[in-house]
């Protein structure tokens, strides 16, 4: 089932959350099968910001009951470095044919993820992605629990609005805005990013959350980042929320994500109103996942 | 031993268990899968029980667990468990029979030694506890008579792992076999008299900042297999890191997890979710 999204093509409706999947890496592992195969129709790239980050100091992570919590902290090379080596390394990947009606091995488009600091930060960021025809979309990441700068900008509707509304005249390409679900009212802050001149929204990100090292003594996170983002099937049942009420809210295209491992979860999302279906910590489990999924929806 | 492979079959698999076999505290999984034949020692598979994975304690597990392989004996490769959480625990219930989705073989692995001006170098393999694992199928690729074995364990009932290398010397944290201490105090003693050697490394995190900094001050290359909690095994979630010396980080599942102890100021705690 070929999908179209915010003008694309897309071989079938299941991409990669941003931060899940790292294509360049998945290749060293496993060599040219994976670009032969892409698990999924478009590939979203990990965050991009202008300057490189190293993350957050380790622990990063911690194994929940039905899911994982991880404070990565935004690691990546920066966006002059992502242009000049990571993007022609992304050129050539086509989707796994298991998951596409006609058996097409399908391109796979480019989404690009950024995130910036300030409406000065993002619009360097939206202009640089402009550029380049290997970049096929934007997401803007407005949402990141884990990095104090991006959590003030979605969860404020008027501010989100003003944001998206600066950027929009900087590229024709369409722009995702990525939601936050750690907002007291996530359609409203959706309705804001479509009012901005958002080409479409995408949730939910990770839910914020907490563990305790273990042992005796005082209380103390185990996390580096101290708090981290909840994800996994822990999360599906807060997802499915959020996901109807934002598409029942807004008329642009929804990409729907959280806890899905089955084509039955990502049904679920379709069903209440998403165009696209990503999944993340899944893929942690089962790198073919999403093409297991995509073909499941057949 | 060569250089990076074509890579690990892509996606998981389901393999079936030959044998789950008790070996004092630890267990020696075997699984029967024709898809690791190639595994070059050092690298890792992801695990994980193809049923009643989750539930247990805390309702975990929940990601599949990084083991090193032991050894592959044709299609058959041998994994070192202990149980010290719900992930570890599960995978030691499992008996002949059973299914386990496998994922690899991943990651970098050792590098042979190379000759300098002086000849060859020896290959000292220096392992803790369930860190034995990847030395094992580097003796094997090696040969017995080429390696010098060290291998510490905390007691008796973890002794009995040193049967799976050939002519270990051992050390013990409370004197029930070989020496009484460190097996780092070994390595000092080995490297004292000829430094003429490679280290090859495998254990907790203490363990390893001790051969690393032995290794530093006597001149002598070492090449330390890494352990660290991870989510994927494939470089997907950046969650294994361990600080790069100069600044940054590697992550252990495609940067190790063999690293070359130059690349490190120092091995920190293990920094992961607990197993």
């Amino acid at each position: 089932m070929s999908v179209e999204f915010c003008g694309l093509r897309l071989a079938h409706p299941v991409i990669n959350g941003s931060g899940t999947f790292d294509a360049i890496a998945a290749r060293r592992a496993f060599g040219d099968a994976l670009a032969e195969a892409f698990p999924f129709s478009a590939y979203v790239s990990k965050t991009i910001t202008l300057e490189p980050r190293a993350g957050n100091p380790p622990p990063r992570l911690w194994e929940t009951a039905a899911g994982m919590i991880n404070s990565i902290g935004l690691p990546n090379k920066g966006l002059a470095a992502y242009l000049a080596e990571d993007l022609p390394a992304l050129a050539g990947l086509r989707a796994d044919p298991a998951g596409s009606a006609d058996g097409e091995r399908a391109a796979v488009p480019v989404i690009t993820n950024v995130m910036g600091s300030s409406g000065e930060e993002l619009a360097r960021l939206v202009e640089a992605c402009d550029e380049p025809e290997a970049i096929a979309a934007i997401e803007l990441n407005v949402s990141c629990p884990n990095v104090k700068t991006g959590l003030d900008i979605g969860a404020d509707p008027a501010q989100l609005q003003s944001v998206v509304a600066g950027l929009r005249g900087r590229t024709a390409k369409p722009l995702i805005v990525k939601l936050t679900p750690n907002a007291a009212d996530v359609p409203a802050c959706a309705q804001a990013a479509q009012d901005g001149g958002a080409d479409a929204v995408s949730l939910i990100n990770t839910l914020r959350a907490m563990a305790l090292a273990p042992g005796a003594g005082p209380a103390r996170p185990w996390l580096g980042g101290g708090t981290g983002g909840l994800s996994g099937p822990a999360i599906r049942p807060a997802a499915l929320a959020q996901v109807a009420a934002v598409a029942a809210r807004v008329a642009v295209p929804v990409v729907g994500m959280g806890g899905v491992q089955s084509a039955a979860h990502a049904r679920d999302l379709l069903d209440v109103g998403a165009t696209l279906v990503a999944v993340g910590t899944e893929s942690f489990r089962d790198p073919r996942a999403g093409a297991r999924i995509a073909a499941g929806l057949q | 031993m060569s250089g990076p492979t074509d890579g690990a079959p892509f996606g998981r698999r389901l393999a079936r268990v030959a044998a789950n076999e008790r070996l004092g505290a630890y267990n020696v999984l075997r699984v029967a899968d024709p898809a690791m034949t190639g595994v070059l020692p050092g690298q890792f598979a992801m695990l994980a029980a193809a049923e009643r994975w989750g539930g247990g304690e805390d309702e975990r597990p929940f990601l599949a667990r990084a083991f090193s392989v032991a050894r592959q004996s044709g299609e058959e490769s041998s994994y070192v468990l202990e149980d010290v959480g719900p992930g570890t625990r599960r995978l030691c219930e499992l008996r002949a029979g059973d299914e386990v989705w496998v994922l690899g073989p991943l990651g970098r692995p050792f590098a042979a030694p190379e000759p300098d001006a002086a000849g060859m170098r020896r290959a000292i393999l220096v392992g803790g506890g369930v860190g034995i694992a990847p030395l094992a199928i580097l003796q094997d690729s090696l040969g017995a008579d080429a390696t010098t074995v060290l291998l510490g364990f905390r007691d008796r009932e973890r002794v009995p792992g040193a049967e799976l290398l050939r002519g270990a010397e051992l050390a013990t944290d409370d004197g029930s076999a070989g020496h009484r201490g460190l097996v780092t105090e070994l390595l000092e003693r080995e490297l004292v008299a000829d430094a003429h050697a490679a280290v090859y490394s495998c254990g907790p995190a203490g363990m390893l900042e001790g051969v690393r900094a032995i290794c530093e001050r006597a001149g002598v290359p070492a090449q330390l297999a890494l352990e660290a909690g991870m989510a994927c095994g494939f470089g997907a979630c950046f969650g294994c890191v361990v600080p790069r010396r100069g600044g940054g980080y590697l992550r252990v599942c495609v940067d190790g997890p063999v690293i070359d102890a130059a690349e490190l100021e120092h091995v920190e705690a293990h920094a992961g979710a607990p197993e």
